[in-house]
């Protein structure tokens, strides 16, 4: 038989260019293949500290993202009704006079109604450095509806939590546990770290109210009852202190485990940290069994006494903790109904962390020395970590929950040791190093510092002279007063509302607020078109949006700033911003353009970041022109080689100094971008040795933190058990201190704002009536898409191009649902009607669906009959951005009563068996779609050259 | 029909991990992409933007769920099965194609089709008992898993590459390439290690390819091996829990105690 001929060694491409993968915010990097001068190819770069080679579903179809037909073209000016997606195409500078002439009054007259509001954005020490150079005090990015509760509580904590400020010690954990993990996070380096523990036979226990991907593959599965988290957390902290199962050595040096609280209730001090004169925290020396410095020389913490003065009582930390954690309250028999996971199986995990971090134990023999100058031989490890992202952040009890975590990691002694949690540079960095939030907005000035950051106490809040909110969303204020991330989510309401006061421009950069992005959607789209009745003018008079692709926000925009797709734009991953490092390295990496943005029929598109630099030229804003009129900065890759944040230290930290030593720290270099593309498109400097583990307290580390130029100066701290700027709060609202919160806060926050990790039910729960909607409802991102962008992706749509409604098996034989069927889902808020699926592998009393799946019909340049556009749906509509009505008045915002999160997990409904439809409901009329429809038949053929 | 070589000098595979896939599709969207600008017709996407988008695939992930019989089994599992050619030493779909365009090579052992001589009847699609074959919408031809023959010999690709596709991109490591034909090869090692399986082995059909089956759920064995022994009683915890203190009082009594021994 003839054996057919074939080419085993076929060119593959004409060229490699290594830049940043964008499909989703892992930040991989990637080689890109280019035949014909066209990206033809792509795949993970081996070199790349962050995916090692590998790359994602995302990553690999970044080609069908980069040749969408949904990308614009030009910018656009509406002329249509807002939502209606009718716009003509203008000119650059038409469209950078029009926003420059609608800002520069703003500028001039009341900075703060102008609002600036980004998503997925990684520019974000950018776009803020800008934003208060405009003057506003309205800038966030959208932590706030996803993960802030995390990270406030994991900074306020530690000084860091999961994903961009730590990992697992992959390589010698031995039991590793995922709660509620959002699949689509940090999706590369989990999914390696995954396989790393799974090929050295470490176990994985997944609590998750839904055992999808991660979970599946876990060795052993809690199905959790949703926004429970804290109490099963709580219930752990319970029986391994009760059996002693906690490390008391680590305590005592590296927290504030024997930190004195002051016993004083009466006082204005009560229950805060017993300080000295000179303002420091006391703790009782064993030595001489009186109070000293818990830093002073010498001096030997006691955690077991507690000290009697002038006949009050001061007791260490722990005992408050003793105090609280081992009443029955906790025990695994009183929490096991409410959290769905019976006592033995809490009792078992409990049982099992215990076995592995103190009978597992792991011993480096690594010398280091603390920043006291006490050198150790060894370097002792407890090998269990854990990782947590959105699923435990996003209820409004999310915060405590986290905070829990947290501290059961702290009692483990797990925290920057081998086989642990470990800190990624500049992480360590406590609550305390980071800046305070910024308001105060003067005409024609820029802010005076920057928007977010770390309150420590009422004092620290953005509240005008009247005590209401400096900010459009509410930040910092009494309602969510560690609200570190912003609250996106909540500006368009208060916007429109008018409460704490109107805007007149808001600018979003890659958020689809008009849909997948905003709870509430079908009435966030009325705010958005409603009108004041006595202006006949938009509530929110101007809205300005620069996305790459047609989107639903883009249809509500008045002026359309089109970006560039990931593959022609230059971007920095910053330090200053949310970086790439590893545990044992500092890195950053830069995007450039691997082909030019000058594609035909799209010649109008442009990166935002040089667009946003352009206008704050036309705006004339500080920092952005030149004496002699010139803007400072050509464009964004200008900016990013140019630009010094503090003497020395710019947007990259890789060979800085215009010989290319310096490191961190050093003068611009102007050959800088040109050493990273050399070097594959990121810079790594390795930490030494010594200094990989136990990083707040080790001197060789905070050395080289200092010399790299992450700090100015040592920064050792220990771990808060116990949070004193919660405590403040209390304080205030049990009547001490000027600032007072309103009357009708006062009760919630001395119940919320709890020193050590509390649980209490979530707020809607605690709203409606739980026979009346018994089922929680969820939604996750898959791990092969990622919110909108995915699902105009050719490739991608094909594996999940619409959403069903998973249902548990006890429902669904109750509903007598079968295969094809269409439920009703209703909600405190509203209804939705949409198609469902059986699930067995998920938790008795939740259904939940995949997220931003569904889509309006004309966007994306899908076809209207799209089935993300008639089967997808959003649970968003039934979501409320506030809570049910109480009778009181007053908006009381469905968010964590700490951070303001988002808490979008907390949703309760029921359901009802609908007759078979072919669209969910509601069906949003079509927009117009500005780009048309994207071709029929799409062949990916490019190879050779 | 055409003929099956007598043996072939290797028997090049994949050996699928089940027990660590976590079905993220990022073998499926790289095969897409690497086999859509090489080896053959590109992989079309029909009505790629409208309602029923239909695009050729030579490796798709599909997912199970288990559930035990009784509650004390455990709760129900979800088991992520990616799926492409097997390359089987006695595939049905070579010996049923009338043309000679399926066939396969005896240096490997790999299952391809000649597209110029493919006149799209179907065939082996019909003969192939694991659906792992599908026809081009737009070309008419069959495309199935060609294993990145156009990668795994390609000089131009740096050596540590050559391997599928699929196999470079996966971010847990759940698949490996390899001769399964040399015992001493590594891919045959993890099979004998972890009891890899074939697929449908009662279909006669000799696959290549192994699957490593998931590794028993539930508590750890030191944990599972107390529970049978006290099945039913409460205390199969010691001697990690045993209390120390039954409130916050006793509770400082123990670290007294302890703290002395610090």
């Amino acid at each position: 038989m003839t054996t057919p001929k074939l080419d085993p060694s076929p060119r593959v491409s004409d060229e490699i260019r290594k830049t940043t993968c964008y499909m989703c915010a892992c930040r991989c990097g990637i080689d890109v293949h280019l035949s014909g001068g066209e990206v033809s190819h792509i795949e993970g770069n081996r070199d790349h500290p962050v995916n090692r080679g590998v790359l994602c579903a995302k990553g690999s179809a970044g080609i069908m993202q980069h040749v969408s037909p949904a990308r614009l073209r030009a910018p656009m000016r509406r002329t249509g009704p807002r939502g209606s997606g009718q716009f003509e195409e203008i000119g650059w500078d038409e469209a950078l006079d029009l926003a420059r002439s609608w800002l520069a009054p703003l500028r001039k007259s009341a900075p703060e109604k102008f609002a600036f509001f980004t998503g997925r954005d990684q520019s974000q020490s950018f776009t803020s450095w800008w934003a208060q150079a405009f003057g506003t005090p309205n800038w966030a990015a959208h932590g706030g509806f996803c993960s802030v509760n995390m990270a406030a509580a994991g900074i306020y904590t530690i000084g860091g939590a999961f994903w961009e400020f730590g990992q697992p010690d992959w390589e010698r954990t031995r039991l590793f546990l995922l709660f509620g993990v959002a699949e689509d996070h940090d999706s590369n380096p989990i999914k390696m770290g995954l396989g790393r523990l799974k090929e050295r036979g470490a176990r994985v226990i997944g609590v998750n109210p839904i055992r999808s991907g991660y979970n599946a593959v876990a060795d052993d599965w809690f199905g959790i009852t949703p926004g429970t988290d804290g109490l099963l957390i709580l219930s752990l902290v319970h029986v391994l202190m009760k059996a002693g199962r906690i490390d008391l050595e680590y305590l005592t040096r590296y927290t504030d485990a024997p930190f004195l609280v002051n016993g004083d209730a009466k006082s204005a001090e009560g229950g805060l940290y017993l300080r000295d004169a000179e303002g420091k925290p006391q703790v009782l020396d064993r030595r001489t069994g009186k109070p000293a410095a818990w830093d002073a020389p010498g001096v030997v913490a006691d955690l077991s006494h507690e000290w009697r003065h002038a006949g009050i009582t001061h007791r260490p930390v722990l005992h408050h903790m003793a105090e609280r954690y081992l009443t029955e309250e906790y025990s695994p028999e009183a929490v096991a109904e409410r959290c769905g996971v019976p006592a033995e199986r809490i009792r078992a995990l409990a049982e099992e962390i215990a076995r592995v971090a103190f009978e597992e134990e792991i011993v480096l023999e690594r010398p280091w020395t603390d920043w006291k100058g006490q050198r150790h031989e060894r370097m002792i490890g407890r090998p269990v970590s854990f990782h947590a992202m959105r699923g435990i952040s996003a209820h409004s009890n999310g915060f405590q929950t986290c905070r829990a975590l947290h501290v059961l990691q702290i009692l483990l002694g797990s925290v920057e040791v081998p086989g642990g949690f470990r800190f990624k540079p500049p992480y360590p960095k406590p609550a305390t190093a980071h800046p305070k939030p910024t308001a105060n907005p003067k005409p024609g000035e820029p802010l005076p510092g920057p928007h977010l950051g770390f309150v420590h106490g009422p004092g620290d809040l953005l509240l005008k002279e009247d005590g209401s909110a400096a900010r459009i969303d509410k930040a910092f204020t009494w309602e969510n007063p560690l609200s570190a991330h912003g609250m996106m989510h909540m500006v368009i309401s208060n916007a429109h509302a008018g409460d704490p006061y109107r805007i007149d421009t808001l600018m979003l950069y890659m958020a689809n607020m008009a849909w997948n992005s905003s709870m509430n959607t079908s009435a966030v789209i009325d705010m958005l078109t409603a009108t004041d009745p006595d202006t006949g003018e938009h509530v929110i008079p101007r809205i300005i949006v620069s996305d790459a692709y047609s989107s639903e926000m883009v249809a509500y925009a008045d002026l359309v700033l089109p970006d560039t797709t990931y593959l022609e734009r230059h971007d920095c991953i910053s330090l200053l911003d949310r970086p790439i490092c590893e545990a044992e390295a500092l890195a950053d990496s830069i995007r450039g353009p691997v082909v030019p943005p000058e594609r035909p029929g799209h010649e109008g598109v442009r990166g935002f970041q040089s667009v946003l630099l352009d206008l704050g030229h036309r705006l004339g804003l500080p920092g952005m022109v030149r004496e002699d009129g010139g803007p400072v900065y050509a464009d964004y890759a200008d900016y990013i080689v140019n630009h010094q944040r503090r003497p020395g230290v710019g947007p990259l930290a890789g060979w800085r100094d215009e010989d290319g030593t310096g490191k961190g720290r050093g003068a611009p270099n102007p050959g800088q971008l040109q050493r990273y593309i050399d070097n594959g498109g990121f810079w790594i400097d390795h930490i030494p040795e010594e200094a990989q583990f136990f990083k707040p307290w080790n001197a060789a580390y905070q050395a080289w933190a200092v010399e790299r130029g992450l700090f100015d100066s040592p920064q050792p701290y220990v771990f808060s058990l116990w949070l004193e700027p919660l405590r403040r709060f209390q304080l205030a609202a049990e009547g001490h201190g000027e600032r007072q919160p309103p009357e009708h806060l006062r009760a919630r926050i001395r119940e919320t704002l709890d020193p050590l990790p509390m649980w209490y039910p979530p707020f809607e729960q605690q709203a409606v009536d739980e026979d009346t909607y018994p089922l929680h409802a969820l939604t996750q991102r898959p791990m092969a898409m990622y919110h909108s962008w995915g699902s105009q992706n050719a490739w991608l749509r094909q594996i999940h191009g619409e959403n069903p409604l998973y249902v548990p098996r006890a429902v669904w034989d109750d509903l007598g649902l079968t295969e094809g069927d269409w439920v009703h889902v209703i909600s405190p808020h509203g209804r939705i009607t949409v198609p469902v699926a059986l699930m067995e592998a998920l938790n008795a009393r939740t259904v939940w669906t995949w997220n931003a799946i569904g889509k309006r019909k004309g966007a994306w340049a899908l076809s209207e009959d799209a089935p993300e556009a008639t089967r997808g749906f959003l649970l968003n509509h039934i979501i409320h951005e506030l809570l049910p009505p109480r009778g009181d008045g007053l908006r009381w915002s469905n968010s964590d009563p700490v951070t303001g999160q988002a808490a979008w997990f907390d949703l309760r409904v029921r359901l009802e068996r609908a007759e078979p439809r072919d669209e969910a409901l509601p069906a949003i009329p079509a927009q117009a779609s500005p780009v048309g429809v994207g071709p029929d038949v799409v062949r990916h053929a490019k190879r050779g050259g | 029909m055409t003929a099956l070589p007598r043996s072939t000098d290797k028997k090049l595979g994949l050996v699928i991990d089940l027990d660590t896939c976590v079905g993220c599709q990022a073998c499926v969207i790289s095969c897409k992409e690497w086999n859509s600008q090489g080896y053959g017709a590109p992989l079309a996407d029909l009505d790629a933007y409208g309602s029923d988008p239909e695009g050729s695939f030579l490796n798709r992930v599909h997912t199970y769920e288990a559930v035990p019989e009784t509650a004390a089994d455990g709760p129900p599992v979800v088991v992520h099965f990616p799926k492409s050619c097997l390359h089987c030493d006695d595939a049905p779909c070579v010996t049923v194609c009338p043309t000679g365009a399926s066939y396969k090579r005896s240096e490997d052992g790999i299952v391809l089709v000649e597209e110029d001589w493919c006149i799209g009847c179907g065939l082996c699609a019909w003969a192939c008992p694991y659906g792992a074959r599908e026809m081009d919408g737009a070309e008419k031809v069959m495309k199935k898993c060609t294993l990145c023959v156009d990668r795994i010999y390609n000089e131009n690709i740096p050596e540590v590459d050559r391997i599928p596709s699929c196999v470079r991109t996966c971010p847990t490591g759940a698949r490996h390439f390899g001769d399964l034909g040399d015992p001493e090869s590594d891919v045959s090692r993890l099979v004998a290690e972890r009891g890899g399986m074939d697929l449908m082995p009662e279909q006669g059909t000799g696959p290549v390819n192994k699957y490593l089956p998931p590794r028993p759920k539930g508590a750890p064995p030191i944990l599972r091996d107390h529970a049978q022994a006290d099945r039913g009683e409460v205390d199969v915890l010691a001697p990690f829990l045993e209390p120390v203190a039954e409130d916050a009082r006793g509770f400082l009594g123990w670290l007294d105690r302890s703290l002395g021994k610090i």
